[in-house]
């Protein structure tokens, strides 16, 4: 019966989206509205994680904000809030979900760079 | 008019709104129904309509002869096959007059997107349980040399004076499989052509549970609507 589910949702899932996960670094458009104005918010940094499935999926981003400040963002995979994602850099990772980054910081926190074969 | 389906919860998911918003919803595949006896004043002494939802071919003889003129026959390899309805409701309805047995309903002529409703369902079994559990009593202390406490009652009463346990007294028992109806739910969408209501919110009872949705006793119009 789990199919009626996922066919209902099947139009609100995002086809164009690229391959990445964790240990990329990505750069996320964010609608955000002001006011009455919307405009297209920025967030960069690195894929922490991506879990759940379908329209539950979501992925965590965290980048070193000022003052060497961890920032976390999770973001819903389809929501139609995320006007883009753009993979910067490819990763190369040993574990699905980077929470170890927390406990590092400047050089220990750089993640090597996939080479694709 | 009638204003209550009944439908098969199939389970949660969510969906976005127009402004990227999440909905978390209940997706309930409501009837058909078919209208299988109408109860009026003359005969019965109330009025009402009896409902019949979900197919089956598994019917005892009874049950088949109850809704002996609405049963499909349809030939499956060769054998002749009867499908009757499977779950019977009563609800009530004002008008019996416009009604008539064979009569079909379905989700989209009885609601619609922003419509408020109430949903019956038998909640899902929790067995024996205890008062933490079941009235949300708050235990005992864990620590101060407390042993054995944690999940613990309390004192259930006086000493000497009464003597006796007040009835109605709150303790650990049987939780859950009964009959819960959780009130004004909004439908968030309808898909009339495969007979699925969205409902935001939870709904009583486990997923392919017999529920009974109703237009809202209390309130008609989404307050949630308007404000924004």
């Amino acid at each position: 019966m789990a199919s009626v589910l996922e066919e209902l949702v099947q139009p609100m899932l995002k086809k164009d989206l690229p391959e990445f996960g964790p240990g990329d670094t990505v750069r996320v458009g964010v609608k955000v509205v002001e006011g009455t104005k919307e405009r297209i918010q920025v967030f960069e940094g690195v894929v922490m994680r991506r879990r759940s499935g379908g329209i539950n999926e979501s992925f965590t981003v965290r980048r070193i904000a000022a003052h060497g400040i961890g920032v976390e963002r999770t973001f819903l995979l389809h929501s139609p809030r995320i006007d883009k994602i753009e993979v910067l850099r490819r990763g190369k990772v040993r574990r699905a979900q980077l929470y170890y980054l927390r406990g590092l910081s400047g050089k220990a926190a750089r993640i090597k760079e996939k080479r694709e074969a | 008019m009638i204003n209550s389906i009944l439908g098969k919860k199939l389970g949660m998911t969510q969906i976005f709104d127009e402004r990227g918003r999440v909905i978390p919803v209940t997706v309930v595949e409501a009837g058909p129904c078919r209208i299988t006896q109408v109860r009026t004043q003359e005969r019965d002494g109330y009025e009402a309509v009896q409902l019949g939802f979900e197919e089956s071919r598994r019917l005892k003889q009874p049950q088949k002869g109850h809704q002996k003129e609405l049963l499909r026959k349809e030939k499956i390899n060769g054998h002749s096959q009867e499908f009757g309805l499977k779950y019977l409701r009563e609800v009530a309805t004002t008008d019996v007059t416009s009604t008539k047995v064979g009569d079909t309903i379905k989700a989209g002529d009885i609601f619609k997107a922003g419509d408020v409703v109430d949903v019956t369902g038998t909640s899902k079994g929790k067995g024996f349980a205890g008062v933490m559990k079941r009235h949300n009593f708050k235990g005992g202390p864990k620590t101060h040399g407390q042993s054995d406490r944690r999940r613990a009652p309390g004192s259930i009463g006086s000493g000497t004076t009464p003597g006796r346990v007040v009835k109605g007294l709150r303790m650990a028992g049987h939780m859950g499989n009964e009959r819960v109806t959780t009130q004004n739910l909004k439908v968030v969408r309808i898909e009339p052509e495969k007979n699925l209501i969205l409902i935001k919110g939870a709904v009583p009872g486990a997923t392919n549970g017999l529920v009974l949705i109703r237009k809202a006793v209390k309130r008609t119009t989404d307050r949630s609507a308007e404000s924004q």
